[in-house]
């Protein structure tokens, strides 16, 4: 297998509207409601879906950028040291309800770590996750995403690969489904 | 990063350099948070073996390690063993028996913590050996240049003072001249390292043309608990040729950014008028030697062994 696609760029964009929708079902006017994009990879996806939300609800939505590394279960575990990103986030998360967003769901882990991340900056409300690509029987941690674009089947030795246009050599939004050693 | 230990800038790369302070910024913003600690050492003890006095690098050390939830434990030369005759080797082998991880090690021997590198498996973080190098003082140095003008690179850095007993001196020319900088180094002749040009830094015997030509003074204090001789008349004769002034200062047609390792003698090397105006940022420093510390403990701690 050479690379399969998952989701092409007009799929893409509906499924992102339905989740756009979805969030607005259950948040309304986003009064309440942050959305945290975990870095490194999710933070495209958390602005796609935060520019999508504002065209359809007319107005502002709080977004942050929350980096996990610091709080990984892997540390020592690996060949190299996870590089760090920027956590961005200008408002306070106590008592607010928040919506993390991923491109991937695949083990769980880094949700994990996110959760812990996010405590750092205080109580939320209450917390719930979106993904645009959930990998089926791979959980390792008792997490599930509460949005879900895509649900796939996929083997260990595969990898979603996710493109964003606007990102280095990339000019359209494409998810590939590919083995790890290509 | 491309070694195990942090014995000295020397050994280290302008990418692990830069890998660390792009570490280290992550960690500023973590302890300017409401909750100033991150889990990611929390099974990592580190042992704090201090040989020699220290105030400000001791302090940063720990506070380094229990924001990053390292177990630290303290050990200081003068109320220990080493006192009945206990070897340096024994000395860590037997903090090491007790299942620790790292140890950050000051030592008035130059080459010690090379030493104990080649004689043991721990990570070691040298925290000044004698006068050869203090690593972490010198990456602090150049994260709060970097931070202050943005960049290291073409920046002209004068190291100023006391350069033949400043460990900081010797790794501040490695990280800069690593990261670009230009460097010049000046002070009474007496206490200017015989062939320190062969480093490639410029010498200046002049304070004032020093100060006219750089961006960055850097400047050192007099060290005169190593000074075993009369290298000056006077810390009086000395104030006043080479001590900086703001009257100094603003006599520049330009306004230069002033640092110091500390402890400061005022009057001395530095003026109060300096050390507490806008133009200083000794306190910066400070504030970016534990995040730099915590950038250096992680990375070393973080690969598998």
């Amino acid at each position: 297998m050479q690379r399969r696609l998952l989701l092409g760029q007009p799929q893409l964009a509906i499924t992102i509207g339905r989740l756009c929708q979805e969030l607005i079902e259950n948040h309304q006017n986003f009064e309440n409601t942050v959305i945290l994009g975990m870095q490194p990879r999710g933070i495209y996806l958390a602005d796609r879906i935060v520019e999508r939300l504002e065209e359809f609800i007319g107005k502002k939505v709080d977004l942050g950028y929350l980096d996990a590394t610091f709080y990984r279960d892997d540390f020592r575990r690996r060949d190299s040291p996870v590089k760090a990103n920027e956590t961005k986030i200008d408002f306070l998360i106590e008592g607010k309800n928040v919506v993390l967003i991923d491109d991937v769901f695949y083990t769980g882990r880094s949700v994990r770590a996110a959760m812990d991340a996010m405590i750092a900056f205080g109580r939320p409300a209450r917390v719930e996750l979106l993904t645009l690509v959930k990998r089926k029987y791979a959980r390792h941690v008792p997490i599930f995403p509460d949005y879900v674009g895509k649900d796939v089947n996929t083997l260990d030795s595969q990898h979603v690969l996710v493109e964003w246009e606007g990102q280095e050599g990339i000019h359209e939004d494409n998810i590939w489904l590919k083995n790890k050693e290509e | 990063m491309s070694t195990k230990h942090l014995l000295g800038i020397k050994g280290l790369s302008a990418d692990d350099i830069q890998l660390i302070f792009e570490t280290a910024d992550e960690f500023k913003d973590v302890i300017n948070r409401p909750i100033k600690k991150v889990p990611s050492l929390r099974d990592i003890t580190i042992a704090n073996v201090f040989f020699e006095n220290s105030t400000r690098t001791k302090l940063s050390f720990e506070l380094a390690e229990k924001r990053l939830s390292a177990d630290v434990i303290n050990f200081s030369s003068s109320n220990s063993s080493v006192k009945k005759g206990e070897t340096l080797l024994d000395t860590v082998n037997n903090i090491l028996s007790m299942k620790v991880d790292m140890i950050v090690m000051r030592h008035s021997s130059p080459g010690a913590p090379n030493f104990l590198a080649n004689h043991i498996d721990a990570n070691i973080v040298n925290a000044g050996d004698g006068t050869h190098e203090h690593p972490t003082q010198a990456l602090l140095d150049t994260f709060s240049i970097r931070e202050r003008l943005g960049d290291v690179a073409g920046k002209k850095v004068a190291i100023i003072g006391d350069i033949l007993h400043s460990r900081v001196a010797l790794s501040n020319i490695f990280a800069l001249q690593k990261l670009g900088a230009e460097v010049m180094v000046c002070g009474p002749i007496t206490l200017l390292p015989k062939y320190i040009d062969t480093l490639g830094v410029k010498v200046e015997l002049d304070v004032r043309k020093a100060l006219e030509w750089c961006d960055v003074a850097n400047v050192l204090r007099i060290q005169l608990e190593r000074q075993h001789i009369k290298y000056f008349p006077s810390l009086r004769e000395y104030s006043l040729y080479y001590g900086i002034n703001k009257a100094l200062l603003n006599s520049l047609d330009k306004e230069i950014t002033v640092m110091h390792p500390g402890p400061i003698n005022r009057g001395v090397e530095l003026a109060s008028d300096v050390a507490d105006s806008d133009q200083a940022i000794i306190l910066d420093q400070v504030e970016n030697g534990v995040a730099v510390r915590m950038a250096v403990l992680y990375l070393l701690a973080s690969v598998s062994k």
